[in-house]
């Protein structure tokens, strides 16, 4: 309570408010102090008072040994991942809290770590967080209580810069990589601002709305989007805006988009050591879609492949009989983490193909590995042919 | 001559130190080395320098939740700013100096200016953070 009561002097709150539900980031081992602090607060007897989701660990529990990841991290990690249990979270393990039955609702006032996560509940769902660092999340989580400030409150929630599809391709719209491309875009644009999107000619699925909030999360700060006529506080241009108007209004065109699908790679090799899928966590609907691209295909030997979820998720997955084509093709599925929070990689990965911004965001500087970002179907195409294929049609106009 | 700036301390320390600035937000996870305290988000300006033990001025923090917990980790490691200086509230750097003073009683001092003010602050000055909140620029006219 005292570093929430001094944080809310810092944010100026006028008060405390509560939350009915918490989703904890700080769960993830990346070092000595992190651990170091979960360790304190469960060895002081602290439980969680609201209903507390996990976010990824720094380790998949079950699978670890299958990859490259050191014995010490991994009792490291694991020893943090105890110790959010003792305090009562529910080992969800997943930066895609959105997708599974304990998804908040509708105007449900919850404190959530994760960028990705933060910007899915506030803009998709309507429900209202503020953007939780690691450790303020445990905190609210423990007291139920968060300082009454930002995307709590209504009026806070109003768009502020407008960004008009123009002359769009409905094609290219209809595309998956369309959504992690914008999102890149609309964070580059937004910055720390309240982005609304009007022009789109499609009704974006669950899915590719979560590839845009984790990419515009990654590029900018954005912790709520509004797309006109698609998320819930958006029904009218207007309302978007509460009435306000916007502060500044940018055209997104083709050329613009296209210069930011550019950038999301940063390799120039036509060779490529793995894909990457599932960042955010891959969905039971997204395991649908990739199967039957797979189906009577295998990976070229010297292209890993694979796809990062939750174990919930991969459960549904396997009872969906979706599993056995992804292992058929030489695929794997790791869960509880990705890999860019566990050392799994080995050193011999130097090339990453991915369809998720937010992987191709980070993992240059992380993993020190270079990237190519294209489509679901460019990924598969490219570990099947073991060269860099990619649909460059679409984004030509 | 010194130019005095009047900040607000978000969080309040001592600290002098050289600065490395930039107009960029950064995010700490995948932006900074807590082993080292290199910066290392290929997409950032700062790209390649080492923050440790400077003053590290940047607008604000973007990007990851963790952010908190890689500051937390290079106090810890020995390997973070002497101090951050923002234009915005930042809540991620605030609460990691919070949380590293509570659990190591290492006072990082963050302080908050003007946009305008933070302009004033380049890359190589020798620069003062007082525990109110003022920062003291040396050698400027």
């Amino acid at each position: 309570m005292t570093i929430l009561v001094r944080m809310a002097e810092i944010q100026e709150a006028e008060e405390m408010m509560d939350i009915t539900q918490a989703h904890v980031d700080s769960a993830i081992y990346i070092g000595e102090a992190g651990l170091e602090f979960a360790e304190r607060l469960a060895g002081l007897g602290a439980k969680v008072s609201v209903p507390t989701t996990l976010n990824v660990s720094g380790l998949d529990e079950h699978h670890w040994r299958d990859w490259n990841v050191p014995a010490d991290w991994a009792e490291k990690a694991h020893r943090q991942m105890i110790a959010y249990q003792t305090m009562g979270c529910q080992p969800t393990w997943t930066c895609a809290p959105y997708q599974t039955e304990t998804a908040p609702r509708f105007g449900q006032q919850i404190a959530w770590g994760e960028s990705n996560a933060i910007v899915f509940a506030n803009s998709v769902i309507g429900a209202r967080t503020e953007r939780y660092p690691d450790f303020m999340d445990i905190c609210a989580a423990i007291t139920g209580r968060v300082p009454a400030v930002g995307l709590h409150l209504t009026k806070n929630r109003a768009g502020q810069v407008l960004m008009r599809l123009v002359d769009v391709p409905r094609r290219l719209q209809e595309d998956d990589s369309f959504y992690a491309t914008l999102g890149h875009l609309m964070g580059q644009i937004a910055e720390d601002r309240i982005p609304v999107l009007e022009g789109l000619k499609v009704t974006p699925s669950e899915d590719r709305l979560k590839a845009l909030g984790a990419a515009a999360s990654s590029s900018g700060t954005v912790a709520l989007f509004h797309i006109v006529g698609t998320t819930p506080e958006a029904p009218t241009l207007e309302a978007a805006f509460q009435g306000r108007g916007p502060q500044s209004t940018v055209d997104i065109t083709l050329s613009r988009l296209r210069g930011a699908w550019q950038t999301l790679t940063t390799a120039r090799e036509e060779r490529l050591d793995m894909v990457v899928l599932g960042s955010p966590h891959f969905s039971f609907a997204e395991f649908a879609r990739l199967a039957p691209l797979l189906e009577g295909r295998h990976r070229h030997p010297d292209v890993k492949f694979l796809v990062t979820s939750s174990r919930t998720m991969k459960g549904l997955a396997e009872r969906g009989g979706l599993l056995e084509p992804l292992e058929r093709f030489g695929g794997q599925v790791t869960v509880d983490t990705c890999i860019l929070a566990t050392p799994m990689l080995p050193p011999s990965v130097k090339i990453l193909m991915t369809n998720s911004a937010k992987y191709a965001y980070y993992a240059p500087g992380m993993l020190g590995t270079r990237v190519i970002f294209g489509s679901l179907a460019d990924c598969v195409q490219s570990a099947v042919t073991g060269r860099v294929i990619r649909d460059e049609s679409l984004w030509t106009g | 001559m010194d130019r005095l700036i009047r900040g607000k301390a978000l969080v309040a320390g001592a600290a002098t130190g050289e600065a490395l600035i930039s107009d960029q937000p950064l995010s700490f996870w995948g932006g900074y080395d807590h082993r080292n305290g290199f910066i290392i988000d290929r997409r950032h300006p700062l790209n390649g320098e080492s923050a440790c033990g400077r003053i590290l001025g940047i607008p604000y923090t973007r990007g990851s939740s963790t952010t908190t917990g890689v500051l937390v980790e290079s106090v810890k490691a020995g390997t973070a700013p002497a101090a951050v200086v923002c234009n915005r509230t930042d809540a991620f750097l605030s609460l990691a100096a919070i949380v590293a003073d509570e659990m190591y009683g290492v006072r990082i001092p963050i302080v908050l200016t003007t946009p305008e003010d933070f302009e004033a602050l380049k890359s190589g000055q020798q620069v003062e953070i007082r525990p109110d909140g003022t920062i003291l620029i040396k050698g400027e006219t």
